[in-house]
């Protein structure tokens, strides 16, 4: 049973009388434990896509099945309450809080989860989560005394906090030098593998969709390669 | 309902991001909230000190004055013509007609040295009146001692009480009860201190008096009223009247112009002033809401007695006292409604300080608000974080407006010596007005904040 399900998903964007359609019919599904990559160029429609794939936006048409719930028809409110129980983003500038600890940054989340956790339960799960992520020992440390690989292993953790079923990454490695950036990817393989988390990489970068299993490559709002059409997917290569 | 406590500890931690912001931010509300306070304790305290004063005068008094004198055309003014009989004061005392009064008290005055232990004084006041004299001037409870009687003033006894001045000025520290004071040559017994009273509102010593019986005052004493004597000092006579060799030359007698009365013309004409007359009659009614059928009944009474037709006016006037003060008291009441306006519009301007600085705050963490939504806050969620903020805000500049305001108004106590009153509906209102002003004012951002769409605020630079 796919976690991820898109039909015939289309988006356009009506600015005044003209409308600009940016997805124009993308199908496809992902595996649960699949680490993906979602590769295309700029206006390609990739942001959209992951837009949509995270909850952030609804299509303008379509449907989209996640964890066997039909979201496509969601209101705000239940959008809201999907992205905080199955979903978890990694940003390409982090967005951490500044002037807060990387404890509190990691469980603020569950602020917004209906959830009843007392507060030392929150602390106690972020701390696991911190540990899990190689940074037990730099709990109480602010954004600014981090360096950019460890803000990224920090906000790895906060997309964690909630155990989602997904995590969307959007250019994880951007900011990073080629040695964190391997850290950090490596660090995805293990969450997809081990811990079952599907991944979805968003990138430009050959090299970063180099780690993952199964390129999607997106092209003018319609998925070019790697639509997964029911069958075992094989691992599709990276160019080179 | 976990957002009763998550979301003020979360507003918390983000107004201690930027301490000196949010500090500045209440700073409207601070002193708003502060000048308020010292504001109302202020004007309260005076009220307060306004309202004994006047209190201290005695509650609810009319004072009836005789009429107006007119000798060859000249008015003498209320009071000159002595009108008002001790069977007035009699006839409104009993009469079942005056139900509103609840005491009468008749007052002669005079104005003369005493002399006691060695020692003499003027006081500013000698009134010879009845024991219902200080049960008017709600002044029963003595110092020391006793009052005199009615007993003693049916019998003309030469008996008196003294104020707490007049005690010290001429025995110091030592009892006056049971010993004597001379009154005009006219030797008295002391019976009794009277307590404390203090300034009146025109700044007059209460304590500066002798009361004694009206009927001892008027027929032992002096022999008319009103009239200043000094026992001391011997007759004085102008001698430039007596012998003015240059009289012819340089006349100094004033020049009368009116036709003088002869011997005959005087002792024709009718005598208007009864020896026994008094100067005043003191009264006192019921409630504060009998005063006005009480001045109604003293009227038609006084005018029946002195046998006035209708179309003729009163030769009498009455005074009511309690109108005079509660003049006074509204007027130092006003002054103080319009500080508290003033005041009040400075908290205004604070809420509209913490609006701006909310927006400004919501603008620059747009991003966060962005990433908020992204990980499962509702727009709901955002409102309340920041109204919250805004409340907590506003909560902490009111409750340090409060410390500024009480602050400020003990320095005053302690430094001006005015006099202050704590007053807690005061504070209770600022905190209300302040958390009010939070609400009102950080709703705009809050619902701003709220509308954002997440994909865009992430995006935001």
């Amino acid at each position: 049973m796919e976690l991820i399900r898109l039909h015939e998903i289309r988006k356009t964007y009506s600015l005044g009388e003209v409308s600009v359609p940016v997805l124009k019919g993308v199908s496809l599904e992902i595996a649960r434990g699949e680490l993906v990559a979602l590769m295309g160029a700029s206006g390609s429609g990739k942001s959209t896509l992951m837009n949509i794939l995270g909850c952030l936006d609804r299509p303008t048409s379509g449907q989209y099945w996640l964890d066997g719930q039909e979201v496509s028809r969601s209101s705000g409110d239940e959008r809201a309450l999907i992205r905080n129980r199955k979903i978890g983003f990694v940003f390409q500038s982090f967005n951490l809080l500044a002037r807060t600890s990387a404890l509190e940054n990691v469980i603020m989340p569950l602020a917004y989860t209906n959830a009843l956790l007392s507060k030392r339960e929150c602390r106690l799960r972020g701390r696991a989560i911190l540990e899990r992520v190689g940074l037990g020992d730099r709990v109480d440390h602010q954004p600014s005394q981090l360096s950019g690989g460890q803000q990224q292993r920090v906000a790895i953790a906060r997309a964690l906090i909630n155990r989602p079923q997904i995590v969307f990454a959007d250019e994880p490695t951007g900011n990073l030098d080629s040695k964190t950036s391997k850290e950090i990817l490596q660090m995805f393989q293990d969450l997809s593998e081990q811990d079952g988390i599907t991944v979805v990489l968003v990138t430009h970068d050959p090299g970063v969709a180099h780690y993952a299993r199964r390129v999607i490559r997106i092209s003018d709002g319609l998925i070019a390669e790697g639509i997964y059409d029911g069958q075992v997917a094989e691992p599709t290569l990276a160019t080179a | 309902m976990h957002f009763l406590y998550r979301t003020p500890l979360m507003a918390i931690s983000a107004l201690r991001r930027h301490p000196l912001r949010s500090a500045l931010t209440t700073l409207g509300i601070v002193i708003g909230v502060g000048a308020v306070i010292a504001m109302v304790e202020i004007g309260e305290g005076a009220a307060r000190e306004v309202e004994a004063t006047i209190a201290s005068m005695g509650s609810n008094t009319i004072i009836v004055m005789p009429g107006n004198l007119s000798a060859a055309g000249v008015a003498g003014g209320a009071g000159s013509a002595m009108n008002l009989s001790p069977g007035d004061a009699q006839a409104l005392a009993n009469s079942d007609r005056c139900s509103a009064l609840s005491s009468v008290a008749p007052l002669v005055f005079a104005r003369t040295q005493v002399v006691a232990n060695g020692r003499n004084w003027v006081p500013d006041r000698i009134n010879g009146s009845t024991p219902s004299y200080l049960e008017i001037r709600d002044w029963d409870q003595l110092g020391e001692g006793a009052m005199f009687t009615d007993e003693d003033v049916h019998a003309f006894r030469e008996v008196c009480v003294v104020g707490q001045t007049v005690a010290h000025e001429l025995f110091e520290d030592e009892s006056p009860v049971g010993r004597q004071l001379r009154m005009n040559n006219r030797p008295l017994k002391i019976l009794g201190v009277l307590s404390r009273k203090g300034a009146n509102m025109y700044g007059q010593d209460q304590d500066d008096i002798v009361i004694l019986p009206w009927t001892t005052l008027k027929f032992k004493v002096v022999g008319q009223s009103a009239q200043k004597t000094n026992q001391s000092a011997s007759l004085k006579v102008d001698p430039s009247q007596q012998v003015n060799s240059l009289n012819t030359i340089f006349p100094s007698v004033k020049p009368v112009l009116y036709p003088v009365a002869s011997a005959t013309q005087m002792a024709d004409s009718p005598q208007p002033v009864h020896f026994i007359n008094l100067d005043l009659i003191m009264v006192k009614a019921r409630g504060d809401d009998l005063i006005d059928p009480a001045m109604r009944q003293i009227t038609e009474l006084l005018r029946e007695r002195h046998h006035r037709r209708s179309a003729q006016p009163e030769d009498f006037s009455l005074r009511d006292m309690t109108e005079i003060s509660r003049t006074q008291a509204s007027t130092s009441r006003l002054m103080s409604v319009l500080l508290l306006v003033v005041a009040m519009i400075s908290l205004v301007v604070g809420g509209v300080g913490i609006m701006n600085i909310m927006l400004v705050s919501v603008s620059e963490r747009t991003k966060e608000i962005g990433l908020r939504m992204s990980v499962g806050a509702r727009a709901r969620d955002i409102l309340r974080q920041f109204l919250v903020e805004s409340l907590l805000l506003c909560a902490l500049g009111g409750a340090t407006g409060i410390l500024l305001g009480r602050f400020s108004s003990f320095m005053v106590r302690t430094t001006l010596l005015w006099p202050t009153r704590t007053s807690w509906p005061a504070m209770f209102a600022a905190v209300g007005v302040s958390l009010l002003i939070g609400v009102v004012f950080g709703y705009y951002p809050a619902w701003k904040a709220s509308r954002l769409d997440p994909i865009e605020a992430l995006r935001y630079e």
